[in-house]
């Protein structure tokens, strides 16, 4: 059964190193869950900061430890690490810490902070590290239900509130039956193939008949529904909306990139030696993510939902960059990624400095007037707004640029006017939340907090946007060392 | 030191205007009066630095000069490449020249956030700069999209009553058919393997794609100029404007259309256009002509002068594209080069022209806060100066000899002459429909008794209006007067694009 080749390195303190980044956060888990029991309500408010520090120092060992050079495999196969995926954590690390940073006032004003809330997102981190770092259709498992479980009780955080019970079931109902489709997926692949190892399955070429595609099938059905793609998105705006937007915030974010781990360690990686089986399934996903969720989006008057049919057509735009089956392609769905990861982080975080002590400010209207209200904060939600809808200077042009080049590269010559033209809806929802901000007259009176510390980091999170917009070639470069050629 | 500054004089003119910008942001709304003054001076000091731009501007070549060139994104080989011909340096200097006096003419006028006011036309400045300098597509591409974004705000925040209907369908509109260029230029550049424009113009290119290709620019640069179908955007955006919207968009922005027509279609896809020639110029006649009987049904005098300057607009994309059938006709590019020139004055000329119509009517605006026509009446009495001011520009929209109106639109008739006659015929129609349409607002508004009350309380030109519009009527009558200047800073250019667009990119074999 198993592989002499994959099996040379005993397992040896040092041979574990590749893996710091697991090890850390779950004793970092451990050690922040003792010390909330036991801190009582005087040193509680405490374990947040706490959560921060063990964030920082598992961002710190997997730079200095952790990093490879090349893709070393360990625990039987069982795990991969490469430069993807150590930057993948790094990346997943830092949106999680952002978003804690972000969401620490706003659980504070609405009373809902516990330690809890902070410990269910390393846990939901850790499992989107072992999701980057799977190499075994189990591993893949493992990552993903310790993600969607974590996932699952952060979207009913709020107890008392009945429309995050409702989005928490609904979340957890379709969640089980796209887990339930992969394990059916797995097996069917292990009966086919005999393994479970990515890598062997890898080496297995095509022509299996009907049986291999279904099995594909069903894999895909459950990569769609962790993305949010359409037909598989109708939990993302039930969550989007019904979650308190912090955990909003922390679905739309780092989650986002343990997707693209997952589409390229499966699918690219695992099932890479024949794509069409998978192609052709991700193309009408992305075609179907793309139309429906702008058009949907225009009718949205709740800026949580227009961001959750918004994140559809974003994820529409990223499936296209593995349309093309071609490493450009690939690079082009990391940036997106990426920079959409970047962006939300941004736009979330407005909302929740936004947000009443009373509820959400997540309407339209309460948006209305913010331009004179809190003109810095209207100027950053205006730059974050351009760029999700893709006009330069900000970089969200270029995501889309390269996606676009990666289909013309590929000839997907029709794919790529429909990208541009869904793009000409997209902006008309973008600009609307610039027209209320700016354009009408707010009866909204309430000031803004101050909290010059999310300000800063927020300001610094746009500038970013603005400053890959002006450089791009940065995170061009950044995703060429990443996805190397085949 | 000398050579450093001739090197970054084009990066100078791009940035200066949009860090000036960043900089009167940050001054604010709390210091107006500061902010003002300091984008007024950040806009007058680009202004100077056209002078050693044109003093060190070689007339005699079409080679593109005072060029600026380094990697920008290596991975996609695009460059930050600047660089200056006979075609884009009138319209640059155009651009930093009608800024100062949109920016004079808000001093008092706007009172809404002032400072975003004045930064927003400071970096719409840059923006429009860098897109007639910008020698790189993509670089082009980043200027002529980011553009939109000042122009939205200032028709959004600062416009009339229909102001979000008006600037989000401006901003649509545009978007649309900028986008399906943007997949014109990446097909291009996977041809080409890099996005410089001078490479792109060299690129042999088959029949076929050279008409999608032409077809793709044609629509982003018809929403732009705009021709006839795709204008309704215009009007409305005219409309709700502010008077400094609506001058820099009739000034500048639409410019940029015949400027994209001149650098992109012709040269790109000279076989396509050659080919193609025939829809450009129909829909360049029926926007002279039809688009002339829209204007003289109009009762709102911005949308009057809208209208007006699509079938302006008109004869620019006109005298563009006649060029083909002259040739075939006469042989000689002689023709062909006086309907090129005459596009480009007719440029320049409109330019100059609407943006002082529109300033005319931000005066009266200013005063009665009414843009019918049926609410003035007798102007002539209570402002005299003003009323002289607006019938020497109404003057020069209907092509008056010795205004510059009537350089350009007498250039593209003649050249239309050598074409066909009817295409002569059909645009000569044009100095009747303009002076029809012109003529009827100046006496509608201008002359006659006072029409009433509020008329009779308006004030004549105070120091600074007299000014802005002295300056600009000055200009108009030099360019009537002497176009040589004009004409021979882009004699060498439109040779050269006349030499383009006859060599056949269709590759042999």
């Amino acid at each position: 059964m198993i592989n002499p080749a994959l099996n040379e390195s005993t397992l040896t303190l040092a041979s574990l190193a590749p893996a710091i980044t697991e090890i850390a956060l779950a004793t970092g888990i451990c050690a922040v869950l003792m010390f909330d029991v036991f801190a009582g309500r005087t040193w509680r408010y405490l374990t947040h900061g706490l959560t921060l520090v063990v964030l920082a120092i598992c961002a710190w060992l997997t730079l200095s430890v952790g990093a490879v050079a090349t893709r070393t495999v360990l625990f039987d196969g069982l795990y991969v690490a490469d430069k993807l995926g150590v930057f993948l954590k790094l990346a997943a690390l830092m949106a999680t810490a952002l978003c804690l940073f972000y969401s620490q006032h706003y659980l504070d004003r609405r009373r809902i902070h516990g330690g809890e809330y902070d410990i269910l997102a390393m846990t939901a981190l850790l499992g989107i590290s072992v999701l980057i770092s799977a190499n075994n259709l189990l591993t893949v498992y493992l990552g993903v239900e310790l993600l969607s479980l974590s996932l699952y009780a952060l979207v009913a955080f709020d107890r008392d509130s009945g429309i995050a019970a409702e989005a928490a079931i609904k979340y957890f109902v379709l969640g089980a039956i796209a887990s339930g489709a992969l394990l059916y997926g797995m097996s069917m692949l292990y009966g086919l193939t005999g393994t479970l190892s990515l890598d062997k399955l890898a080496l297995v070429s095509a022509s299996h008949g009907a049986g291999f595609v279904i099995a594909v099938a069903f894999i895909v059905v459950a990569v769609a529904f962790k993305f949010g793609a359409v037909p598989f998105h109708m939990w993302v705006p039930d969550v989007y909306h019904g979650a308190p937007s912090s955990v909003a915030l922390l679905i739309a974010t780092a989650p986002k990139l343990a997707s693209f781990a997952l589409v390229m360690r499966l699918l690219v990686y695992g099932l890479g030696a024949d794509p069409v089986l998978w192609v052709q399934m991700l193309t009408a996903l992305a075609v179907l993510s793309l139309l429906l969720g702008n058009i949907l989006a225009i009718a949205q008057t709740n800026i949580r939902r227009m961001l959750a049919y918004s994140a559809i057509a974003n994820v529409g735009f990223i499936l296209l960059g593995f349309v093309t089956a071609d490493t450009a392609g690939y690079r082009a769905a990391l940036s997106y990624t990426l920079v959409y990861v970047l962006t939300t982080l941004g736009s979330f975080g407005v909302l929740l400095l936004a947000a009443r002590s009373d509820g959400e400010a997540d309407e339209l209207d309460d948006f209305k007037g913010l331009g004179t209200r809190d003109p810095l904060l209207a100027l950053l939600m205006l730059g974050l707004m351009l760029s999700t809808a893709g006009v330069p200077p900000l970089v969200g042009f270029w995501a889309k640029l390269w996606i676009i080049q990666a289909l013309l590269h590929t000839h997907h010559l029709g794919l790529a006017i429909l990208a541009v033209l869904v793009s000409v809806i997209g902006a008309y929802y973008y600009l609307r939340v610039i027209w209320y901000m700016y354009f009408d007259a707010g009866r909204e009176q309430t000031p803004i907090p101050r909290q010059a510390g999310t300000r800063l980091a927020l300001g610094l999170n746009t500038l970013a946007v603005l400053a890959l917009g002006l450089l791009p070639n940065v995170l061009l470069s950044l995703c060429e060392r990443l996805i190397g050629a085949p | 030191m000398l050579k450093l500054n001739a090197l970054s004089l084009l990066s100078t003119l791009v940035w200066l205007p949009i860090g000036g910008g960043l900089l009167t942001l940050l001054i604010g709304d709390s210091r107006a009066q500061v902010a003002r003054w300091f984008a007024l001076l950040v806009s007058i000091a680009t202004l100077l630095l056209c002078v050693p731009l044109y003093q060190g501007f070689d007339h005699s070549t079409a080679v593109f000069q005072f060029i600026e060139r380094m990697p920008w994104i290596r991975q996609l080989h695009a460059e930050y490449y600047l660089g200056v011909d006979g075609i884009s340096l009138p319209l640059i200097v155009l651009t930093a020249f009608m800024t100062v006096p949109v920016l004079i003419a808000a001093w008092t006028v706007i009172e809404k956030r002032p400072a975003q006011y004045f930064a927003a036309f400071l970096i719409l400045e840059g923006l429009m700069i860098g897109v007639f300098c910008a020698m790189d597509s993509l670089l082009f591409y980043f200027f002529w999209e980011a553009m939109l974004i000042p122009m939205f705000l200032i028709i959004g925040i600062w416009g009339g009553p229909r102001r979000v209907y008006a600037t989000l369908k401006f901003f649509l509109y545009t978007f649309l058919g900028s986008v399906l260029m943007l997949v014109a230029l990446i097909y291009l550049y996977l041809k080409a393997g890099e996005y410089s424009i001078a490479g792109f113009q060299s690129l042999p290119l088959t029949l076929v794609e050279q008409r999608w290709i032409f077809l793709a620019f044609l629509v982003a640069f018809a929403v732009k100029v705009p021709m006839w179908p795709v204008h309704t955007w215009l009007p409305d955006a005219h409309v709700e404007a502010p008077t400094g919207g609506s001058v820099i968009l009739a000034a500048i922005m639409l410019k940029m259309g015949g400027y994209g027509l001149l650098r992109f279609s012709l040269p790109m896809t000279p076989d396509a256009s050659r080919e193609l020639d025939w829809l450009v110029i129909a829909l360049s006649l029926i926007a002279v002509v039809y688009i002339g009987f829209v204007a003289l049904a109009q009762t709102d005098m911005k949308k009057l002068i809208a209208y007006s300057s699509i079938a302006h607009m008109g004869f620019v994309t006109l005298g563009a594209f006649l060029a083909f059938d002259i040739m075939a006709n006469t042989g000689s590019t002689s023709g062909a080069v006086n309907g090129l020139d005459g596009a480009m004055v007719q440029m320049i000329s409109h330019g100059l022209i609407s943006g002082a119509l529109f300033l005319c009517i931000g005066v009266m605006y200013d005063r009665l806060h009414s843009r019918e026509i049926s609410a003035y009446g007798g102007v002539i009495n209570v402002m005299p100066k003003f009323a002289a001011f607006m019938v020497f520009f109404g003057l020069a929209n209907s092509g008056l000899p010795g205004t510059s109106g009537f350089v350009g639109e007498f250039l593209v008739i003649l050249a239309s002459f050598k074409a066909n006659f009817w295409y002569a015929f059909l645009a000569a129609t044009t100095l009747i429909l303009g002076a029809a349409y012109t003529l009827w607002l100046v006496k509608r508004v201008i002359f006659g008794p006072v029409a009433n009350d509020q008329v009779a309380k308006m004030s004549d030109l105070n120091g600074r209006e007299f000014l802005v519009l002295g300056v600009l009527a000055a200009a108009v009558l030099l360019i009537g007067i002497w176009p040589a200047p004009l004409v021979q800073t882009m004699e060498a250019s439109v040779r050269h694009l006349l030499e383009q667009i006859t060599v056949s990119k269709i590759p042999v074999g």
